[in-house]
């Protein structure tokens, strides 16, 4: 009886692995608790909704089904790694752990494994040189184009000029803080302007020593790199000492709704970088109808089209994507991490399938090749309608000084190849 | 006068009112601390915990929406009401006692006796436990607290003051939050040394924190007297989340404002009530100060934080107890 059991259970075992092989794995490292959690849940929430629809309305991708784990790291570097290493025995094509700290974790890791890691506008923005990072994307923006973007902003808001002119960054006082200054820096020495920097500690919420000083000096602009409590709090300060929100912008990391509502109409014209401008994508409605209402929605259903929603969506198209030309690539439904890699250095994406997939103009075109694993490095201009309480695009898409970032790249992946050993090179 | 020194007067007034607002933390822990001895991990998270409830209540927010609907299929989230800012507040206190009562109830009467580091932990659990039942009863997005508090600098005062330094100077900065919160602060202060002088649970209170033994002795509730001061950390913890939420909307990293608490703690010493709003503010003018004339100059900034732990250290090296802690005396 014993062994009939133990048969029966081994049977069925094996039924349930076959099945779970079957799937195509995602795992969704988000962060729905702590301090963090305002941003990671939209995120997360867009993210598994995408694959939600794809499921409810095209049996997955390219007919394989997509299983969508989610494991919570409350933006914890060493919770990220633990879900890391709990997810990828379950057959994970790809990982988009939304946090930068996480990234550096999981360069080494994925690479051993051989598993493709999507940091699309965070992480380490070297990895752009696909042939020193093989398995790593930061596709279509890093922070460097981020930078170098907003200085484009602003040197056509003046005439094509910022000669003479001060620009402070307020940054967070941690690794992905620090990752525009080096750029800033370059910026600033080609065109002229000056460069002050102002570092707030974490999580920021006290930054009254820093918007002093920006009342003391009166820079031109203020250029934010924040993320957490520290946006909020920045959004008010500047709000307090009377800083014109028009001069301020954050980046992309800090410009969601809930960046500028708790200062109220105080944040009234607050500017923000984006990756995809907010609009009612017709996507968003299949969503609605075939993922919401049907009771399989990811969250409360409240972040719908929101910015951070949107950009986990976008993140989600872009891993979809890469799978679908995978499996075009290699004629199988049942994609393994090789191939998915495989598929995102062939990737390609264009108007023509944005507005195929009900996203036209959610972000730039662009194609992945072996070298340059970035994209264009483009990104908008957006500012906040306190009344109307949305984000309006200010621009279109802005492209990044590639005579000043490529070479930072360059020398950025080359010191790291030389200390880890690597011989740069396609796969 | 110069710009200069006068921008650094105007330095040494917003330290002045950012370290009463850390003193609204620290208050918290003292209250707990003096009667019980329990340094309270969990005083920011409950800082966090009244600031969602009292908002939650305003909005008229379904307690546990998001569990009720994972359970029962349903679709709630709003009874679909606002509730008046005092109500709320009210009832708000009212959960911050109820929260106290539990926590003696279920807890700390089941640790009397144990060392302090048993106590210590206790309240680490405390913390995460309230943290994750505060999400699941109010959800983790940023609220605004729309209590009407007033925000910006007070243009009054920058117009009195421009004229003083030259064209350089444009006169002092002094947000009006910060002065809501020290007249919050003061009358706050007032009140708890008002009820601990001439109340009787106040005496109570004070009998308990002298000597648990004696205060048995002549028939005082140690249970009573416990639940009392975690009420009262609560109210404490209510107003601290009201004007750090007020600065940043209610959001989780308020439990993260207890870590600004801890030097004042270092300084004021752990008894002392009047010794954390002092301790407050010198470490608020102390790390300001610091900032404005050697850490952004010389250091890239960013150097408070660390600044305000230095600061504290070196007072503990002279006086281990604080400034106005009690004295340790040990005899054989």
């Amino acid at each position: 009886m014993k062994m009939k059991t133990l048969a029966v259970m081994a049977l069925a075992g094996s039924m349930t692995a076959g099945t779970a092989m079957a799937d195509l794995v995602i795992p969704d490292l988000s962060y729905r608790t702590g301090p963090y959690a305002a941003g990671g849940v939209p995120f997360s929430d867009g993210y598994q909704d995408y694959f939600a629809l794809l499921n409810a309305r095209d049996g997955g991708i390219g007919g394989e089904p997509v299983r969508v784990i989610e494991c919570e790291t409350a933006y914890n570097t060493e919770r990220g790694v633990e879900c890391y290493e709990a997810t990828k025995g379950e057959g994970a094509l790809i990982y988009q752990p939304l946090s930068t700290g996480i990234t550096y974790q999981l360069i080494p890791r994925t690479t051993a494994d051989n598993i493709p890691l999507h940091t699309m506008g965070y992480g380490r923005t070297s990895a752009a040189n696909g042939e020193v990072f093989n398995w790593v994307f930061n596709y279509p923006a890093n922070y460097w184009d981020a930078a170098s973007v907003a200085v484009n902003y602003l040197l056509d808001e003046n005439g094509g000029s910022l000669d003479g002119k001060t620009i402070a960054l307020v940054y967070h006082n941690s690794a992905y803080g620090k990752e525009p200054i080096r750029t800033l820096e370059d910026l600033s020495a080609l065109h002229g302007f000056t460069l002050t920097q102002l570092a707030v500690d974490h999580p920021g919420q006290e930054q009254k020593s820093q918007w002093l000083q920006i009342r003391r000096e009166r820079p031109d602009y203020v250029l934010m790199w924040g993320w957490g409590v520290m946006n909020q709090v920045a959004v008010q300060e500047a709000a307090n000492i009377g800083f014109p929100m028009e001069n301020f912008i954050g980046n992309w990391w800090a410009g969601a709704e809930h960046d500028v509502t708790p200062a109220g109409m105080a944040a009234n014209g607050y500017k923000s970088l984006n990756m995809n401008p907010i609009t009612d994508y017709p996507v968003l409605s299949e969503i609605q109808s075939l993922v919401h209402e049907a009771g399989n929605a990811a969250g409360d259903g409240s972040n719908l089209g929101s910015v951070l929603y949107v950009r986990g969506m976008y993140a989600a198209m872009l891993a979809a994507e890469a799978i679908a030309n995978a499996q075009d690539i290699h004629g199988v439904a049942d994609v393994t991490p090789a191939m998915v890699r495989d598929g995102m250095e062939a990737l390609e994406i264009t108007n023509a399938r944005m507005t195929e997939l009900g996203m036209e103009g959610i972000g730039p075109e662009f194609a992945v090749t072996c070298q340059n694993h970035g994209g264009t490095g483009q990104g908008l201009v957006q500012q906040w309608n306190a009344s109307a309480g949305v984000w309006e695009p200010l621009t279109g898409f802005i492209s990044p000084d590639a005579s000043v970032i490529a070479p930072l790249i360059a020398e950025d992946s080359a010191a790291f190849a030389a200390e880890s050993g690597i011989t740069p090179g396609c796969l | 006068m110069s710009a200069d020194f006068l921008y650094g007067i105007e330095v040494v007034l917003n330290g002045l009112m950012a370290g009463v607002l850390y003193a609204l933390v620290a208050l918290g822990f003292v209250l707990i601390f003096k009667a019980s001895g329990i340094f309270n991990f969990a005083q920011g998270v409950m800082a966090l915990f009244a600031a969602l409830t009292l908002v939650g209540i305003m909005e008229g927010q379904v307690p546990f929406a998001h569990l009720i609907n994972a359970v029962f299929g349903t679709n709630i989230h709003h009874f679909g009401w606002q509730v008046p800012a005092i109500l709320a507040i009210f009832l708000t206190v009212l959960v911050m006692i109820a929260f106290a009562w539990a926590v003696q109830h279920f807890v700390f009467r089941h640790l009397v006796g144990q060392e302090p580091i048993i106590l210590f932990m206790a309240t680490i659990g405390l913390a995460y436990f309230l943290e994750g039942v505060g999400d699941l009863m109010w959800g983790s997005s940023i609220r605004t607290l729309a209590l009407g508090l007033p925000q910006g600098g007070s243009l009054w005062v920058e117009e009195m003051t421009n004229g003083l330094g030259g064209d350089d100077f444009y006169g002092f900065f002094i947000d009006k939050l910060d002065m809501v919160a020290t007249l919050v602060a003061l009358v706050l202060v007032a009140g708890l040394v008002a009820f601990a002088q001439y109340t009787k649970q106040g005496r109570a209170m004070r009998a308990v924190a002298d000597d648990h033994q004696a205060a048995l002795s002549v028939g005082i509730s140690l249970s009573y007297i416990w639940v009392l001061v975690w009420s009262l950390a609560g109210i404490v913890a209510l107003v601290a989340g009201v004007m750090w939420g007020a600065k940043s909307g209610v959001q989780f990293s308020l439990s993260l404002i207890a870590l600004k608490a801890l030097p004042v703690l270092m300084l004021g010493g752990f008894t002392s009530i009047p010794g954390a709003i002092v301790g407050g503010m010198i470490i608020g003018v102390g790390e300001k100060l610091f900032e404005y004339t050697i850490g952004a100059p010389y250091l890239g900034g960013a150097t408070e934080n660390w600044f305000a732990y230095m600061l504290a250290l070196v007072f503990l090296v002279f006086r281990p107890q604080g400034l106005f802690g009690e004295r340790i005396i040990e005899r054989v």
